[in-house]
């Protein structure tokens, strides 16, 4: 595959992740079933394997946060260690749903202000991605005329177009959602378009001895072929789309995880800091999986997980 | 006129300004029911000619006509077993034959209709065990099973088969060519297959068209193969007829025209 895609000048760009297994399908993938004997041994296969996942990042957790105690526990220390952290922030762990109106909202309404922004920015990239990705794909001519455009606008960084949308849309909200769609639409058009470009002239064959229409072509040819370079340009999307969110949201303000992070940062709270950026890092992870279910789903095991 | 007429009919490619002829003045008639192998050395440009046929390539000169009506685009009319099967990775063995069937009865049969058509089909190819695997579940021979099926489902005037039974193995070639005699013994179909295997194309053909080495290949010579159908391999082994055309096959493909690479 890479020999076929390395002909295509998209491939110059280094947000173009391999479709094949990556390495971290292996870790990911399902246990090896164990013979079926008898319950016990049985239970102690799966104990096993559960040990040998659960265990190593636990241990090294426990390390890190050791370590953090011991040096951040000293007079004089820039950051709290992971005891304080844990203390100042048990009322905002243990009810993330309050809401004292304004900004003073729980980290439920904060994280659930900025996915929605994500969900609607990514959700137009999305589809506006996959739209032009597939013609430029299709398109030699629109290859030409947008690919040069595009390889240059997708290096602008994504806060340099906040205030050129904030100037346009002359509020935050939309504002914030146009930066998720500019951040997130570059790796899905040009993962598209290399999809779009990779199908196996077999299948542009079969579509034509069958005399397949435009749009059926489109359907039943085209976005199943490409989907699995559709799904890694999405996956790279949504995790560029929470990296984006955040920094946005420290400017616009408002109720938002990024904003959240700022006023923490503004009152000197470096535990919910911290305890922000923790969930801030479960929340990418969460939504990288979801997308890559969603593949796995959608192109039937086919694409790489 | 014959029911496939193929008349005068050239190719040449231009490529990065130079132009090289691939085909020259092939001419061939075929009559309905008739099997037809095409053989020659690798780049020999038969499967050129096979694409055209189809309409996935124009010619550059001559022309093709089917049943009296002119060649120009590809068309359910003129199904292609391809040699790498061809079958879409996310449909079903079944999805892959109703795609053809759906878009060629659309309209002249019911739903009902169809998947019992989609089913015969794979009954005929003895594929309809495995109608819910997908292809990635299946062996290659079954895969290729599967593509005769769709070709054949699709009712197409001229089945086009691109060394259907190149990529495999010696003993799933055989059973399959069996299988596809049988068909043809029963439909009575009219069968164009590219060949680089000199004993399939004599135990299957009614004539063996032998292709000259490119550039500007062309057919070379047409040898009628007057053998009894139903035809047996182990009984023709020890057959004149059958012995005499294998040696006038392989006469013409490595005496008169051996292969270029080989020659040189």
């Amino acid at each position: 595959m890479s020999t076929t895609a390395a002909k295509f000048p998209f491939e110059a760009g280094t947000e173009t992740l391999p479709a094949s297994p990556r390495p971290a399908a292996a870790s990911a993938s399902a246990p090896p079933r164990a013979p079926a004997a008898s319950p016990e041994p049985r239970l102690t296969a799966l104990l096993k394997v559960a040990g040998a996942r659960v265990v190593p990042p636990v241990a090294v957790l426990a390390v890190l946060l050791l370590v953090w105690e011991i040096l951040c526990s000293r007079a004089g220390a820039g950051l709290p260690p992971p005891s304080r952290v844990l203390a100042e922030t048990w009322d905002l762990i243990v009810d993330p749903f309050y809401d004292n109106g304004g900004t003073d909202k729980g980290l439920f309404w904060h994280i659930s202000a900025s996915l929605q922004r994500v969900a609607l920015g990514f959700a137009f990239a999305a589809v506006a991605g996959i739209a032009l990705g597939t013609l430029v794909g299709q398109s030699v001519w629109a290859m030409r005329g947008l690919d040069p455009i595009f390889q240059v606008l997708r290096t602008v960084p994504p806060l340099a177009w906040l205030p050129l949308s904030l100037a346009a849309f002359r509020d935050g909200q939309p504002s914030a959602i146009f930066v998720i769609f500019i951040t997130a639409i570059w790796p899905i058009i040009i993962n598209t378009a290399v999809g779009i470009r990779n199908i196996p002239q077999d299948y542009r064959n079969v579509a034509s001895v069958l005399r397949l229409n435009q749009f059926e072509f489109f359907w039943r040819i085209m976005i199943p072929s490409a989907a699995p370079y559709i799904f890694t340009g999405l996956r790279i999307g949504i995790g560029l789309s929470w990296l984006a969110i955040v920094a946005a949201e420290m400017l616009i303000g408002g109720v938002g995880i990024g904003f959240f992070i700022w006023d923490a940062w503004n009152s000197s709270k470096m535990s919910e800091i911290i305890l922000a950026l923790i969930y801030v890092g479960l929340i990418g992870f969460v939504l990288d999986r979801i997308v890559a279910l969603v593949a796995v789903y959608v192109t039937r095991g086919t694409s790489a997980q | 006129m014959a029911y496939l007429d193929i008349s005068d009919v050239g190719i040449s490619f231009t490529r990065s300004g130079k132009t090289s002829e691939v085909l020259q003045g092939v001419s061939l008639g075929i009559e309905q029911g008739e099997y037809i192998s095409i053989i020659g050395h690798s780049g020999c440009g038969k499967s050129t000619l096979l694409n055209i046929v189809a309409g996935l390539l124009k010619a550059s000169t001559g022309g093709i006509l089917l049943d009296g009506k002119e060649v120009n685009s590809p068309g359910p009319d003129r199904a292609v077993v391809f040699q790498n099967h061809s079958l879409l990775p996310w449909l079903t063995v079944r999805e892959n034959v109703a795609l053809a069937v759906d878009k060629v009865f659309r309209g002249r049969k019911s739903k009902a209709e169809r998947r019992a058509w989609i089913d015969e089909n794979l009954a005929l190819v003895n594929m309809l065990h495995a109608a819910d695997k997908r292809p990635a579940e299946i062996s290659g021979g079954m895969k290729q099973r599967v593509g005769i099926a769709r070709a054949l489902a699709m009712e197409p005037k001229l089945l086009l088969l691109d060394e259907p039974f190149g990529a495999l193995d010696a003993l799933t070639r055989a059973h399959l060519q069996d299988q596809v005699m049988e068909i043809h013994a029963r439909l009575g179909n009219t069968m164009l297959m590219i060949t680089h295997d000199v004993d399939e194309a004599v135990l299957l053909s009614d004539r063996i068209v032998m292709m000259t080495n490119g550039p500007a290949a062309t057919i070379g010579e047409v040898l009628p193969i007057p053998l009894e159908r139903p035809r047996r391999r182990l009984e023709l082994v020890e057959d004149a007829v059958y012995t005499h055309a294998r040696a006038a096959v392989l006469e013409f493909l490595y005496a008169r025209h051996a292969a270029p690479a080989l020659a040189a």
